[in-house]
């Protein structure tokens, strides 16, 4: 029994820390977007061309995020 | 659902985000086996997307006007659209994967779009999905690679542009990062998915919860939901993106 609900508790702060990767991926968002308006703006007639480098970045740094978010859910409702 | 069993849990507050994602038989008892040939709500809006899809792009280019009506002009757009990123990708070479990429793009597209009607159920939300259509694009580019390229493909991997030292280091992580692909190709679009709607139940379970609070958390519902919408059309871009750059990769592998 006690076993068990330590095995909860481990289960549960498992999740809330992976978690945490989401705000990393937070971060590496924020820096993307925040580099790509720097540059836009000091050179506007480049910007257009690279939306499509943007919106891969993005995907890229969101992408680790959401495999924290991942192994959350697994925590929560798969083990 | 969270809202009628609020009430039995101890805490007050039960909140359930995930079964909104569960796979149930449509016809019989809702929670009896799934076999192979089970109709179930995934194959229902599965069948709904592609209705939805034939209806914009076969009733509304019927009419193949000069000046295109309203419904025309939206498939054009969309033909347009993803007609111009393949070839800006690939070039000229890549536009014989156009109605891959297209078929691609739009069912991912419908299937995000029609997931956020309320009640509905998100067909790109599960990983057996969209990993199936990952593992396609990955075993597309092996195979297509090979044929095109022989042993040169292995290229892919040998990078003659960096010193000598340092190229059995960056083939190691080459090639880990190539066998990631289909992974972190199907997760991404699944778990953005999941993770939208998993945020949309938990608000909606606040509502009930804080009486006439429950205003605020209705309000940052509606501006979720119009976040949702943004995301569930970049999803579908970044997947029809990322699988012409993994195409171009099996088409030209010399960097």
């Amino acid at each position: 029994m006690e076993a068990e609900a330590a095995a909860l508790l481990g289960k549960y702060i498992g999740a809330g820390m992976a978690c945490t990767a989401m705000g990393g991926a937070g971060v590496g968002v924020g820096h993307v977007v925040g580099s790509y308006l720097q540059g836009a703006l000091r050179n506007p007639a480049a910007a257009k061309e690279q939306t499509a480098t943007l919106f891969l970045g993005i995907a890229f740094a969101e992408a680790l995020g959401i495999f924290g978010f991942l192994i959350a859910m697994l925590l929560m409702f798969a083990v | 659902m969270a809202s009628s069993e609020a009430a039995e849990g101890e805490g007050g507050l039960n909140i359930h985000p995930m079964e909104q994602f569960e796979i149930t038989p449509l016809f019989g008892d809702p929670h009896g086996g799934l076999g192979l040939l089970t109709v179930t709500n995934s194959t229902l809006w599965m069948a709904l997307v592609l209705a939805a899809v034939s209806a914009l792009l076969i009733f509304g280019m019927r009419g193949r006007a000069l000046v295109p009506t309203r419904i025309q002009s939206v498939a054009e757009l969309l033909y347009g659209f993803v007609r111009q990123m393949v070839t800006d990708v690939m070039g000229e070479e890549g536009a014989k994967f156009f109605p891959y990429i297209f078929t691609l793009f739009v069912f991912i597209l419908f299937s995000n779009v029609l997931g956020l009607i309320p009640y509905a159920f998100t067909v790109t939300s599960h990983i057996a999905i969209t990993g199936v259509l990952a593992m396609v694009v990955f075993t597309t580019v092996i195979v297509l690679g090979v044929m095109k390229n022989g042993t040169k493909f292995l290229k892919l991997f040998w990078i003659d542009a960096a010193p000598l030292g340092l190229r059995p280091i960056l083939a190691v992580i080459e090639l880990i990062s190539f066998f990631v692909r289909p992974l972190s190709h199907s997760i991404r679009l699944a778990g953005n998915m999941m993770a939208g709607h998993a945020v949309l139940k938990v608000f909606a379970a606040f509502v009930p919860a804080l009486s006439i609070f429950g205003i605020l958390p209705l309000a940052m519902m509606v501006a979720m939901t119009g976040l949702e919408v943004l995301v569930a059309c970049v999803q579908a871009y970044i997947f029809a993106i990322l699988t012409c750059i993994y195409l171009n990769d099996a088409l030209h592998p010399g960097h």
